[in-house]
């Protein structure tokens, strides 16, 4: 699969500040990557470089085989760009945004289409200013799909929207990603990464902390599945001995590490055989959430203690 | 350039301008208000004393100031308290004309040598200028002169003996056609919208474009700057023609005001809309804040407002002011549209007009150079 971007070495200071600070990735045409990160990690400046917004101090950048700071007008061509909090001209129609861009762009796209696209029709002859927050996003989503880019990038394209708009956003991706285009993602709902992403990258102080897929990601930093019934201190105890394996105890729940899916069978069956009083069983595994929670919540103690150091 | 690119930006600036009801106040109603305001305080004639502007050629024999009867003569003028003397610095070769240049009716020459031959009692002939169009005025002057030189000639009889006469006057018209208040405001107001428009609405555009993100919007697309900054200049140039269109009438028809209109006004309704849509744009691309850019605005702006020639002439302020206001470009676009408007001075207006084109031309390069749509 030939690459969308590449990035190798990637550093960008501010003074004596690195906001970027060294990171290698690559995204695969045709996926959507997500770029995961707290606030100040880095993401929207790797964006930036990544779109030709912002020069880098240093490192190797290709963007659709481009560089994006020294070919930003060609690979501008290319790309499709919707910031966090998309503005426009406040007297502006979406149709007549569309036209203005078909214009600049030199495309045919035809803007009553390309508004059915993004379910934003219905509004084609409506101000911007008069637009909710979720209908001027799907503005800045069909602006960004007038050149019929080959990278779309959606900074937080969902931020503050309500539940239905954040839905209608996702559907748009999803067709993006059918129509073989790249997206690369920056969001902060995990969730939304989980569900829309193939490929996920978290970004924390510069550095990227964890790259892959999400369930590679949860595999390789998250907690093992975990069978868990509400039952007493003695049921623990009871596993144990039998079993072999720790059991915790925690708010009158047991839980127990599943190290197989088999675990599960032989956990419930010692449970019966104790005949000791328990009720409804539940199997939990770590999300995306919690990984990211914790990959950051480590890198941070880390930092504290070696600053504590003497 | 691409004429696609600039033809699609003034769309979208000209829908933005028909759809905001304050803009179009300001471009279509705040012009008629503004010329019935200034026209209606500045046309009504004043019952106070009359304006005598004179060329005193009396220097003292070392240059320095002026001799001591001829400063006399003039106090004792000013103190009839129906004249009020205003001291100009011409040459009584231009006086006629510099007289009806700037709307003054009335004017008078003390010539050199006037102390010397008063002394001495030899005949000496001051020059007054009057407007047949302002009859009053002219007599109120000529009764006020004749009075002071008939005490100042009895002076020397009362010393001498002699009953010879020595201050004499001739009277004479003043040169070219007088103009009245309101054909200087014309373009002066003219200059004034030409100023004010793109300069406040730019600055404020050049920062809070860049905080909305939409600059950076821009420069994700083909447009070039040069591109953008021009169809701002076109729009302003049009709303310039339609403003100076409303003025005009207005002062024509509220005021009676003469105005030769002529093709030569239009490089100066083109050139001065190129100026300070550039300059607004190079001032609120410098300023780091919305705020620094207005401040930087209003300090570009204000003392051109009033020292221009927009609502008062310049020729009417003290030579420190009017020296000042020579180095001001609003100065060149009011004194060239005067030229093509009211004089006829073919020459002084493509002087005018030069000095705004290669200014322009500057600030264009340099707004294009140091406004940025993305970072470093």
């Amino acid at each position: 699969m030939p690459t969308a971007i590449e990035v190798k070495g990637l550093v960008k200071r501010y003074g004596p500040l690195a906001a970027v600070d060294g990171i290698d990735f690559s995204v695969p045409s045709g996926t959507v990557f997500s770029f995961l990160g707290p606030n100040g990690a880095g993401k929207t400046t790797t964006t930036e470089i990544l779109e030709g917004l912002r020069r880098r101090t240093e490192g190797e950048v290709r963007v659709l085989d481009l560089d994006p700071w020294s070919e930003g007008r060609e690979l501008h061509q290319r790309i499709g760009v919707i910031p966090q909090d998309f503005r426009f001209f406040e007297k502006i129609t979406p149709k007549e945004a569309i036209e203005y861009y078909r214009t600049l762009f030199g495309t045919k796209v035809d803007p009553t289409a390309l508004l059915q696209q993004v379910e934003l029709v219905d509004k084609a002859n409506s101000r911007f200013d008069t637009l909710s927050g979720g209908q001027k996003q799907k503005m800045g989503l069909a602006l960004a799909l007038t050149n019929d880019p080959e990278i779309c990038f959606l900074d937080e394209p969902t931020t503050g929207l309500d539940p239905h708009a954040r839905r209608a956003i996702w559907q748009v991706i999803r067709r993006l990603k059918r129509e073989g285009r790249t997206v690369f993602l920056t969001t902060h709902y995990l969730e939304e990464a989980e569900l829309l992403a193939d490929r996920v990258a978290i970004i924390h102080h510069g550095k990227i902390i964890a790259e892959g897929s999400p369930a590679e990601i949860i595999q390789a930093h998250g907690k093992p599945e975990r069978m868990t019934v509400v039952g007493s201190p003695a049921l623990a105890v009871y596993l144990q001995m039998n079993l072999g394996t720790s059991a915790v105890v925690e708010d009158g729940k047991v839980s127990v590490t599943l190290k197989s899916k088999g675990d599960a069978l032989k956990i419930l069956t010692a449970i019966e055989e104790s005949g000791l009083p328990w009720t409804s069983f539940t199997t939990t595994q770590d999300t995306l959430e919690d990984v990211f929670v914790r990959l950051v919540g480590q890198m941070d103690e880390g930092a504290l203690k070696s600053e504590g150091t003497p | 350039m691409k004429l696609s690119h600039i033809g699609a930006d003034f769309r979208i600036v000209m829908r933005s301008y028909f759809r905001n009801p304050v803009a179009l106040f300001f471009s279509l109603i705040f012009p008629i208000i503004l010329i019935a305001m200034f026209g209606l305080i500045f046309s009504a004639s004043g019952t106070g004393a009359v304006t005598l502007v004179v060329v005193n050629e009396d220097h003292n024999p070392n240059g320095v100031g002026y001799t001591n009867v001829s400063v006399q003569f003039l106090a004792a003028l000013n103190s009839t308290s129906v004249v009020n003397v205003r001291l100009v610095s011409v040459t009584p070769q231009n006086f006629s004309n510099y007289l009806g240049q700037n709307g003054d009716s009335t004017g008078m020459i003390v010539p050199a040598g006037f102390q010397s031959d008063y002394l001495a009692h030899r005949p000496v002939n001051l020059t007054v200028f009057t407007n047949p169009q302002d009859a009053s005025a002219g007599g109120t002057v000529l009764g006020a002169v004749q009075g002071v030189a008939a005490a100042f000639n009895l002076h020397a009889v009362c010393s001498t003996g002699s009953c010879a006469p020595v201050i004499g006057f001739t009277s004479e018209n003043v040169g070219s056609q007088v103009y009245k208040y309101i054909d200087y405001l014309i373009p002066g107001l003219i200059g004034f919208a030409i100023l004010t428009s793109p300069m406040f609405s730019m600055v404020d555009i050049a920062s809070s474009y860049r905080k909305d993100g939409i600059f950076r919007e821009l420069s994700l697309t083909p447009i070039t700057r040069a591109e953008w900054l021009t169809s701002r200049i076109l729009w302003y140039v049009a709303l310039t023609f339609v403003t100076s269109a409303i003025m005009i009438g207005a002062g024509v028809f509220l005021f009676g005001a003469h105005v030769t209109l002529t093709l030569g006004v239009i490089p100066f309704l083109v050139a001065g809309p190129f100026f300070f849509v550039s300059l607004g744009m190079l001032a609120g691309s410098v300023a780091r804040t919305p705020e620094s850019a207005a401040l930087i605005g209003n300090i570009i702006t204000f003392p051109m407002m009033f020292l221009s020639g927009t609502f008062f002439q310049v020729s009417l302020m003290p030579p420190e002011l009017q020296a000042f206001a020579r180095i001001l470009p609003l100065y060149y676009v009011i004194d060239g549209m005067n030229q093509v408007m009211l004089f006829s001075n073919a020459s002084r207006a493509f002087f005018d007009l030069l000095v705004v084109l290669i200014g322009s031309l500057v600030v264009f390069m340099l707004a294009v150079r140091l406004f940025k749509w993305r970072d470093e």
